[in-house]
C-alpha cells in the first residue's frame, strides 16, 4: 500500500520565539493509553499551543497517536513522551478533526512515516481554512513554529455512515476502531475506541470544562450524542478538559449547554428577536459553568441563530 | 467486516501564502486628530473620500445623523456575518422621502454591499419610518457607510466603525452539503401582529452560498469562483416595495430586513437573481389584521 503524502511548505519571515523540547506530561488513564491534558486557554507563546488533549495507545506491536497538538513543538513533546516509554513503531497518527490544535503537531511524526488517518471531509475542510490557520499560527506562536508546521494529507480516510468504522490492528489482537461522524462539532469529526480497555477518544465531540465551540451543526451534535452515549466505553478522553472522565456521564454538561443554547435561540426567534440579542443573551444561564464562556459563547450563538433560521 | 477506506491521491503542493489579504488593517502612524467614529483613523477617512468618489462622483454628501442611523456591532462575533441595520425617521413635513439607500463597506474589495431602491405605495408621501437590515462580510477593520438619496436629489450619510477581519475570505459554510441542498430556498418571517396600514418589518432569507471569490481552496490552489446574488426584488400586492442590487459583501444565506405597509391582504413576492443568471422566486400570502 502506497501512502501519498502531500506536504505544504510554508515560507515565513519574521521574529523568532524559543521552542519547547521536553516530553509532554502524560497520564496512563488505562493500560497502554496515555493522555496529555492541555490547558483551557487560547494558543499563545506562553502555552506553545498546549491547549487540547492529545494521546497515544501503545499496543503489542505498534503505537497509534490521537491528535498531535497546536504546534510542531507540542507534537515533538508528544513524540518524546512516546519514546520515553517504547521504541515500537508509530504506525498511525489519527486527527480527530481539522482544527489547528489537533493537527499542527503532525510534522513531528513525519520521520516515523505513519499512516495519517482522518475523516473523508477532513482535507476539504482543512484546505478551505488553512490559509487563515497558518496566519494565526504565526501570530499566536511565532514564525519558527509556523515555519515548521507542515500539513499532511491523510493517507487513509474514514467515511461517515453508511460507511463502516475503520479497524486498526496494533498487534496481538489489540484493535482500535475509528468512527467518522455526520456534521456535529465540525463536518469531519472522528472518534477512536480502544475495545481492550473500553476507552473512547472523543476528540472535540466531547468538551469538558472549556466551552464547546460549534463549527459544524449544533443539532447534528445533539443527535450524535445519543449514539455516542451508546458506545461500549467506560471512560472518555475528551478533546478539552481532564485527561479522562467516566462515560457516558461526561456528556451531560455539554448536552445541557447545547440544549439551553438552542432553546434560548428558538425562544428569541419566536418572539422576533435579533441575532445581536442572541449573541448577548442566549445561554447566559450557563456562564458560570464553563471556561472561556465570554470568549466563545457569543459566536456560538451567532452560528446557531443563522442555522436555526433554516429549520 | 468491511472497512470504508478511501485513499487520497493529492499531489504535492508547495504553497507560498499570498500576503494580499493577510494585512488585517492599515493604520498609519499619523495622529488621529479628527477621529469621528470610535477608532477610525485618518486613513479610514481618506479611504472614504476615495470610495465616495467612486459611487457618488463629484457630489456633496451631507451629514444625515438628524434622521439617519447605522447600527452594527463595534466588534463583530463573526466577520463573515456582521449584522447591519439602517434606520430613517423622516420629519412628517419634510416634503421629500428616501429614494435609494446605499450600504458601503469601505474596506471591502467591492465596497458596495447593497443599493436599495425604495418604492412607496402611498403615492409620493414617502417612507416616514424605514428600517433596512442585512448581514455583511467585513474583510478588515473599516468604516461602513449608509448613504440616503432623497427624492429631491440630495445625499445624506451615516457611518460606523467596525472591528472585524477576514470576512470575505472566511470559509463560511460549516456544512457545505446541507447548504447546497437548499440553494435558492427562501423564507419570509413576519412579526406576530401585522396591522393593516401599519409599518411592518419583515425578514427575507435566501439560501445561497454567496461566494465572495476570495475564499481560497488549497486543494485546487485556486480561489472559489465568485457566485453570489446580484438582485433581489420585493413586491407586495403587485406594487414594488424595493429593488436591491447586491454584491459579494453580503453574507452566505443573505438576510434582508425591510419595512412595508400592507393596506389589505395580498401576496408578498420576491424575485432573486444570482451571478449565474439563475432566478429564484418566493410568494407568500399576507393577511393583515384590520386596524381596530
Amino acid at each position: 500500500m502506497r501512502i501519498v503524502l502531500a506536504t505544504i511548505t510554508l515560507l515565513w519571515i519574521g521574529a523568532t520565539t524559543p521552542t519547547l523540547a521536553e516530553p509532554l506530561a502524560v497520564d496512563e488513564v488505562a493500560p497502554g493509553i496515555f493522555v496529555h491534558a492541555g490547558v483551557p486557554q487560547y494558543a499563545d507563546s506562553n502555552n506553545y499551543g498546549d491547549i487540547s488533549n492529545l494521546g497515544f495507545i501503545i499496543g503489542p506491536e505498534a503505537v497509534a497517536v490521537v491528535d498531535s497538538g497546536n504546534s510542531p513543538s507540542i507534537g515533538k513533546g508528544l513524540r518524546e513522551a512516546i519514546r520515553q516509554r517504547t521504541d515500537l513503531p508509530i504506525r498511525y497518527v489519527i486527527n480527530t478533526h481539522m482544527h489547528p490544535d489537533h493537527i499542527f503537531g503532525n510534522a513531528a511524526f513525519a520521520e516515523d512515516r505513519p499512516v495519517f488517518i482522518a475523516h473523508s471531509n477532513f482535507l476539504s475542510a482543512l484546505m478551505a481554512r488553512a490559509d487563515g490557520y497558518q496566519r494565526r499560527l504565526e501570530e499566536d506562536l511565532g514564525a519558527d513554529e509556523a515555519r515548521g508546521a507542515t500539513l499532511s494529507a491523510p493517507g487513509q480516510t474514514v467515511e461517515p455512515p453508511p460507511g463502516e468504522p475503520l479497524r486498526l490492528d496494533l498487534g496481538g489482537g489489540r484493535v482500535i476502531e475509528v468512527t467518522a461522524w455526520a456534521p456535529a462539532h465540525t463536518n469531519n469529526d472522528l472518534t477512536v475506541l480502544d475495545t481492550a480497555t473500553a476507552t473512547l477518544f472523543a476528540g472535540d465531540l466531547v468538551f469538558l470544562d472549556r466551552l464547546p465551540t460549534i463549527d459544524g451543526d449544533a443539532l447534528g451534535w445533539i443527535k450524535a450524542m445519543d449514539r455516542l452515549a451508546a458506545l461500549p466505553a467506560a471512560r472518555v478522553v475528551p478533546g478539552h478538559g481532564p485527561a479522562s472522565a467516566p462515560w457516558p456521564q461526561a456528556l451531560e454538561p455539554q448536552r445541557q449547554y447545547l440544549t439551553v443554547l438552542i432553546d434560548d435561540i428558538r425562544a428569541i426567534q419566536k418572539r422576533g428577536g435579533t441575532i445581536e440579542q442572541a449573541a448577548e443573551q442566549a445561554a447566559s444561564s450557563q456562564r458560570s459553568l464553563w471556561r472561556l464562556f465570554d470568549e466563545d459563547n457569543p459566536r456560538n450563538a451567532v452560528t446557531v441563530f443563522a442555522a436555526l433560521e433554516w429549520e | 467486516m468491511s472497512t470504508t477506506v478511501k485513499r487520497l491521491t493529492v499531489t504535492v503542493a508547495a504553497l507560498v501564502l499570498s500576503c494580499g489579504i493577510a494585512s488585517a488593517q492599515s493604520i498609519s502612524p499619523k495622529e488621529s486628530s479628527a477621529a469621528k467614529q470610535g477608532d477610525a483613523k485618518p486613513d479610514d477617512y481618506e479611504r472614504w473620500d476615495a470610495v465616495r468618489e467612486v459611487y457618488f462622483p463629484g457630489r456633496t454628501i451631507e451629514d444625515g445623523s438628524a434622521f439617519l442611523s447605522l447600527d452594527a456591532p463595534y466588534r463583530a462575533q463573526d466577520a463573515a456575518l456582521v449584522p447591519v441595520t439602517v434606520k430613517a425617521a423622516l420629519p412628517a413635513d419634510a416634503g421629500w422621502s428616501i429614494k435609494t439607500l446605499t450600504l458601503l463597506i469601505d474596506g471591502n474589495p467591492v465596497p458596495l454591499a447593497g443599493k436599495f431602491h425604495l418604492y412607496d405605495e402611498t403615492a409620493g408621501a414617502g417612507h416616514r419610518n424605514l428600517s433596512i437590515g442585512t448581514r455583511v462580510r467585513v474583510n478588515e477593520y473599516t468604516l461602513i457607510h449608509a448613504v440616503a438619496e432623497t427624492t429631491d436629489g440630495r445625499l445624506f450619510s451615516a457611518e460606523r466603525y467596525v472591528k472585524a477581519a477576514g470576512g470575505c475570505s472566511a470559509p463560511a459554510m460549516k456544512n457545505p452539503e446541507q447548504a447546497m441542498a437548499r440553494l435558492g430556498k427562501m423564507k419570509l418571517n413576519l412579526p406576530q401582529s401585522v396591522p393593516a396600514g401599519g409599518d411592518v418589518t419583515a425578514q427575507l432569507l435566501v439560501s445561497h452560498p454567496n461566494h465572495s471569490g476570495m475564499q481560497f481552496d488549497q486543494i485546487s490552489r485556486t480561489y472559489v469562483p465568485p457566485y453570489f446574488i446580484r438582485s433581489i426584488k420585493v413586491s407586495y400586492a403587485g406594487q414594488p416595495v424595493m429593488d436591491v442590487e447586491t454584491d459579494i459583501s453580503l453574507s452566505e444565506d443573505p438576510s434582508l430586513h425591510f419595512t412595508f405597509t400592507p393596506k389589505a391582504a395580498g401576496d408578498l413576492k420576491a424575485e432573486v437573481v444570482d451571478s449565474k443568471d439563475q432566478t429564484y422566486t418566493g410568494d407568500w400570502q399576507v393577511t393583515p389584521q384590520p386596524a381596530s
